[in-house]
């Protein structure tokens, strides 16, 4: 275990804490993102480029696109909902 | 229980398991030292079968039938949401939708349009050229096709609308997904047929770093990659088109 573990697992710890306390979905997804950038820089210190490179497209393309894509369409059905409703 | 209650529970609880981990971590092999029999064992085949890359070795050939239920884990659930997503909605929406979508370019801000358009081209790139090596560099099928399907998103950041309706042909997407899917099956029973086993390597191996070695290995990393850009670029512009109807009703 060198320092750059070291640093890595204690941004990760971090980065992972924010993900929860951060309420807001909308940030959530972006800031889920950046968590997914640490572990992508954990995977790779730690020998891994193969799981590295997955959870790269996976946190920074995949994940968060999906939940903003979602979230807007739930916004957009809520609202239907209200207008239907009034 | 109160709210006082809870806290307490989850404070015990959660302290409980920092322990435990705490133990188990103090028990763990230094990095880099741990007992690694499944892994030589494995470089050693990796290498008697011409594939540089190790893990895709693993995941392509010692474990391709994994590889082959995950993969048709992915194609069903994008057929899955595609289906559930389409049934909400219907002809006279889908028109709606594209004449909106026709009006949403010059409302996205220019610096964000360059950039999206500038970067498609290095993301084909870089998406095909990862799906391509899976038999030399770490990456292969599935992580090459997410960046081929994360191309479509930049199209669409740029707002290039008319050729984003070019790029993903729905059909084709379809195709080129169910085309991925089967490809890997057919690979896996060319196996059977040609060496006596599913997904047994049944093409020569040539040799090691070529960018035709490995046998089977670079043949299953890019059907994957095409079946895996197919499911992604599914669902994503699913969720676009339903994203712009809902624009359109707010």
């Amino acid at each position: 275990m060198t320092a750059l573990h070291a640093v890595l697992l204690v941004v990760t710890a971090v980065a992972g804490t924010t993900v929860v306390l951060t309420r807001d979905p909308v940030r959530q997804a972006v800031v889920s993102g950046m968590f997914g950038l640490s572990l992508t820089a954990l995977f790779f210190a730690f020998s891994a480029p193969d799981v590295a490179l997955s959870m790269l497209v996976v946190s920074s393309v995949a994940l968060p696109i999906m939940t903003l894509l979602t979230l807007a369409r739930m916004r957009a059905s809520e609202r239907e909902q209200a207008e239907n409703d009034g | 229980m109160s709210r006082r209650g809870r806290g307490i529970l989850a404070g015990v609880a959660l302290a409980v398991l920092g322990v435990v981990l705490c133990v188990a971590l103090l028990d763990l092999p230094r990095v880099g030292d741990a007992p690694k029999t499944y892994g030589d064992n494995a470089v050693a085949l990796s290498q008697r079968h011409q594939t540089a890359e190790v893990v895709n070795f693993v995941t392509y050939d010692l474990r391709g039938f994994d590889t082959l239920g995950e993969e048709l884990i992915l194609f069903t659930a994008a057929i899955g949401s595609a289906v559930l997503l389409r049934a909400s909605r219907g002809e006279r929406r889908d028109e709606e939708a594209s004449e909106r979508e026709e009006e949403r370019g010059p409302r996205t801000a220019d610096a964000l349009r360059a950039f999206g358009a500038a970067l498609v081209g290095p993301f084909v790139l870089v998406g095909l050229y990862v799906v391509v090596h899976g038999n030399l560099t770490p990456g292969g099928g599935f992580q090459g096709g997410v960046i081929l399907a994360g191309a479509l998103l930049l199209v669409y950041a740029a707002g290039q609308t008319v050729a984003l309706q070019r790029l993903r042909p729905m059909p084709l997407v379809e195709v080129a997904e169910a085309v991925g899917a089967l490809g890997y099956a057919l690979v896996g029973l060319g196996g059977l047929v040609a060496a006596g086993a599913f997904l047994d390597n049944f093409l020569p191996l040539g040799t090691s770093g070529a960018l035709l070695s490995g046998g089977t290995v670079p043949l299953l990393s890019v059907v994957v990659g095409l079946e895996v850009t197919g499911a992604i670029t599914l669902v994503l512009s699913e969720f676009l088109d339903q994203q712009l109807i809902g624009e359109e009703q707010g």
